[in-house]
């Protein structure tokens, strides 16, 4: 027998290698990624490290920045060098190496110090979607973190010592309109159901079913109809509370169908009914976090300049004050459940089609606005994305790492918190801060050549620390023992993690998908501990 | 420079691992109590202690590199695969003209060529293919496969190699420390297991999520969702019109197999006016599909690499005992102790019992091992002794005996010669050993007062 030979598409070349990560950001998530330019400050493992999960994913171009020569303790710690690296430009060998992991990433190696380029060509940082950079100097990573926040560029900034590792992700604005929360809730508008909904829900008489029909009616169905039987006698009311809730279970009970015997038969539909009373008559609101975001002053005092996403917003805002009724545009999702294709398909439609026509009402905003201050168009496809997601939308508004520098108020009472609890990887954080101010003053890294002797001068940097954000000096001195123990050691594993969290938060900042970490994170491999904290 | 001038006259070797003997050759205040800071770690690191990593796939790759760079060198890494171009995106030792090769020897020849000294050793083979003699000789396996069955194997291969005192306490020589990590898209978790000591993967088996099935009577009666459609189109489409001929298996890989069931699935969803059949949902049905990226791979395979490293030199105590990382909503990871349950199938070294009724029937045995949440075994084959005679009571794994056996199931234990406090032999695809259980009859008073 021959082959039947189907018609359908084949993927891609591209499609089949980058599978399984395309059933995690989509097309379009790997279309920003495709176009997003990277630049790494300095080759060390962690560099590198962190340069090969956004190289092997397809990022559009790598740029390293690095004017060291590769060592001998570099590549024992850094997979890509290898022992011909020895003597060579450090960024411009793991360039070589790490571009062999894809070939469609372009790379770019520049062998001059950061601190050169911010005084001789700072307008080079422009054009880079991220700069990630690891092992600078105090005085580098202040003025690095204070152009990169005048000219918008985001920074992640990572270090690793020893066991210990942190990242400070400096963003100004960050808008998500894909968050993928783990668990979305539904939005079913049974309080306040629009009329193509109304019509559906109320053409049933669950009485009146035969039985095939009665175990294929959708929950939501069984759900509505017993609110109204409940609100006959509670005039017309929503139940809400746990009691009102029960009785809603119980009316849906007695809704079930008996045998020959009186006792109810098992219907799949109404125990999905049953375990939905306690989820899904939450009433339909306009979210806290999202009123705030459409009333933000960057939604109301729109410019020229404005984005897409306050555009959105604004557009959104609109909506809500006029046909929306205050409730949003309708997510049209509906979740699987029991029922006959038929009333699932249907129901479905339903929803869909009042989504679409909410979204379009949204875009015709969005157009006039447009119009109005003559800005770049916005697509419908957008717009749809947009609304679909509107009741998840995320704002991260960041700080500047200089702010940490200079100790404001408000970073030192946020710091003094946390140590007075006392949590133990905020003391983490003081010693990496300890440890890059030892490096400046002494031009090492605390315990490099021996520990012992420096943990009194590591000591005195940790108290310099402690009485800039007016707190009383560690009771011990264990951690600044441990911190010379590792003398400025960078240990590979320790590096890889990161290494894998920090080249994560890049491609999550380049595709504008899932929330970033908001903004400092420490690990500590040693007790295995992570926390994440707010600058 | 004082300490320059030292540094350049240490030899090459010295220099390129200083990082981690910084660590290894000085005490710290957070050290094990064990540990004794000294430079014979490294040497035992790099010259004695053997290293098995079970699976050359995303997480082995990095493993593979981590160990390597803490200064391993006699690692071994085992697995069946051949390279594809789906892997490319994460399995960063591969490249485009490796496909087909196996996975085994192409990362062991790259690590090997980049790192020198490093000397891994690849097995392009099962699991399953390995005898205890092999698994014996290592210190410490990690693990990072993505089939749970094979894992399953793998701890009761360690259980295997457990020696017990004559007072039944655990010999702790003969524990082989097993690091076991595994991730699913943005997820992930990372465990330390003590064979017969802490936690095993037979203990903790409520911790994996269930597979995701279709009851048969959605697909074909009431279909909803596009995966409704493809799996109606695997289920009961192919195997009717085998359009191959031949009886040809529905084969995932094959891209003319899933254009076929895309086309029939699209055909099928547009008759029931369901939307959103596409090429890339239908390979995700049909092939189980695990979304999988770099960056979660890293994170977890040098999870792993760290909790080698501590167990190896002990510089650090390890992780008590199971980590989860969660990077879709920011970087959350949870460490927290999985307890090890006192009758755990694997590893509690007590005799199993299976509470029946007297009146059961094989089956009811046969599904009570294929459903309890102790035992959740595949394709159980169960066997006796009668009379100082092995009986084989029903064996599915190889058909002639399946078929002459089939008939048991029906029969009741009784009329097979089992009794209370009789013992059966297990036999499954989830452990390399055969499992003994005692049954105890459950008490027939109590049986009908609960009906
Ligand atoms: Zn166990």
């Amino acid at each position: 027998m021959a082959s039947p030979c189907p018609k359908s598409p084949e993927q891609s070349e591209k499609n089949k290698q980058y599978d399984r990560q395309l059933r995690l950001w989509g097309d379009h998530g790997q279309a920003a990624l495709e176009n997003g330019h990277i630049c790494l400050i300095n080759a060390t493992a962690l560099g590198t490290e962190i340069l090969k999960s956004i190289v092997l994913p397809g990022v559009g171009a790598v740029t390293i920045v690095d004017d060291n020569i590769v060592s001998d303790e570099d590549i024992g710690s850094n997979f890509f060098l290898e022992s011909s690296s020895k003597n060579l430009n450090r960024g411009s060998e793991s360039l070589r190496l790490i571009l062999e992991l894809n070939p469609a990433v372009q790379g770019y190696a520049v062998q001059e110090a950061t601190d050169q380029i911010l005084q001789e060509n700072p307008d080079f940082f422009k054009n880079f979607s991220v700069v990630i950079a690891s092992s600078l100097g105090e005085k580098t990573i202040q003025s690095l973190s204070h152009h990169l926040w005048e000219i918008n560029v985001p920074l992640i900034f990572c270090r690793s010592v020893g066991f210990l590792g942190s990242f400070r992700i400096q963003i100004k604005e960050h808008p998500i309109i894909e968050s993928h929360p783990d668990n979305e809730q539904y939005d079913l508008r049974l309080d306040v159901p629009f009329h193509t909904l109304f019509d559906y829900l109320n053409s049933f008489d669950i009485d009146e079913l035969d039985l095939k029909d009665h175990g294929h009616i959708p929950w939501i169905v069984i759900l509505y109809k017993a609110v109204q039987k409940w609100q006959i006698s509670n005039s017309n009311s929503w139940p809400m509370s746990r009691k009102e809730k029960n009785e809603i279970k119980e009316i849906i009970q007695q809704f079930k169908r008996v045998d020959d015997n009186g006792m109810p038969i098992y219907e799949e539909n109404f125990e999905e009914a049953l375990r939905a009373v306690n989820t899904s008559l939450t009433p339909t609101f306009l979210p806290v976090k999202i009123q705030e975001l459409i009333y933000n002053s960057s939604a109301i005092n729109l410019t020229k300049e404005s984005s897409p996403f306050w555009i959105m917003c604004s557009a959104l805002r609109a909506f809500v004050e006029a046909e929306g009724k205050g409730k949003l545009p309708v997510r049209g999702v509906l979740p699987d459940m029991t029922a006959s294709t038929d009333h699932y398909v249907t129901l479905q439609n339903i929803y869909r089609n009042q989504a679409a026509l909410d979204a379009e009402l949204v875009y015709r905003k969005v157009q006039e606005i447009v119009a109005q201050l003559h800005c770049d168009n916005i697509t419908e496809t957008e717009v749809k994305l947009f609304c679909r997601h509107a009741h998840d939308l995320h704002l991260i508004k960041g700080s500047c790492i200089t702010s940490e520098y200079q100790f404001s108020n408000t970073v030192s009472s946020y710091i003094a918190r946390y140590l007075e609890e006392p949590d133990v990887m905020m003391v983490h954080y003081i010693l990496l801060r300890a440890a890059e101010m030892f490096r400046s003053e002494h031009c090492r890294a605390p315990g490099e050549w021996e520990p012992e002797s420096d943990i009194a001068k590591l000591k005195t940097c940790v108290s310099k620390l402690l009485t800039d954000i007016s707190c009383s000096p560690f009771p011990k001195d264990d951690h600044i023992h441990e911190m010379c123990r590792y003398g400025g050691a960078e240990i590979h594993s320790v590096s890889a993690f990161l290494g894998g969290c920090v080249a994560h938060e890049a491609i999550k900042i380049v595709t504008k998908q899932y929330k970033p970490v908001n903004n400092t994170f420490i690990y500590d491999g040693a007790s295995t501990n992570t926390a994440t904290f707010t600058f | 420079m004082a300490a320059a001038a030292v540094d350049a006259q240490m030899p090459e070797q010295q220099r390129r691992w200083h990082n981690i003997r910084k660590v290894l050759e000085r005490s710290g205040p957070f050290c094990h109590p064990d540990f004794e800071p000294s430079s014979e770690i490294l040497d035992f690191l790099m010259d004695s202690c053997k290293i098995l990593v079970v699976g050359a796939g995303g997480l082995g790759c990095e493993l593979l590199k981590d160990l390597a760079l803490m200064g391993f060198k006699k690692i071994h890494i085992v697995d069946m695969d051949t390279i594809e171009l789906s892997n490319l995106n994460r399995q960063f030792l591969f490249r485009k003209s490796d496909i087909g090769l196996s996975k085994a020897k192409c990362a062991v020849e790259f690590v090997n060529k980049r790192v020198p000294g490093c000397e891994a050793v690849a097995h392009h083979c099962a699991i399953q293919d390995l005898d205890e003699g092999f698994y014996r000789q290592f210190h410490i396996i990690v693990c990072g496969l993505d089939s749970i069955v094979a894992r399953r194997w793998l701890n009761g291969m360690l259980m295997t190699l457990l020696q017990y005192n004559d007072d039944r306490s655990l010999d702790q020589s003969s524990v082989i420390p097993l690091v076991d990590g595994g991730t699913e898209g943005f997820k992930g978790n990372a465990r330390v297991i003590l064979p017969g000591m802490s936690a095993c993967i037979e203990c903790t088996l409520d911790l994996y999520p269930p597979q995701k099935t279709f009851p048969l009577c959605t697909i074909a009666n009431t279909p909803r969702l596009p995966e409704h459609c493809i799996e109606y189109v695997k289920v009961i489409q192919w195997p009717k019109e085998n359009p191959w001929g031949n009886a040809t298996p529905l084969d995932g890989d094959d891209p003319q197999h899933v254009a076929w069931v895309f086309e029939k699935a699209q055909e099928r969803a547009t008759k029931h006016g369901i939307t959103s059949v596409t090429y890339r949902l239908t390979q995700g049905v049909l092939k189980n599909i695990i979304p999988a990226v770099a960056s979660t791979n890293a994170a977890i395979a040098a999870t792993c690499a760290t909790e080698v490293f501590k167990l190896a030199s002990s510089c650090c105590t390890n992780m008590n005992n199971y980590m989860v990382l969660n990077m879709a909503d920011g970087v959350y990871t949870y460490t927290f102790s999985a307890e090890k349950k006192p009758d755990c199938v694997a590893c509690s070294n007590t005799t199993r019992i299976l509470e029946v009724e007297a009146d059961a029937v094989l089956m009811d045995i046969y599904e009570k091992l294929k459903e309890d949440q102790a035992y959740l075994m595949k394709n159980p084959g169960i066997t006796t002794v009668i009379n100082g005679r092995n009986k084989t009571l029903y064996m599915p794994s190889i058909k002639s005996i399946e078929e002459r056996t089939r008939d048991n199931l029906k029969k009741k234990i009784t009329e097979l010669g089992l009794y209370n406090g009789a013992e059966i032999l297990v036999a499954d695809v989830t452990t390399p050993n055969t499992i003994a259980i005692k049954l105890k009859f459950s008490d027939n008073v109590d049986v009908e007062m609960s009906r």
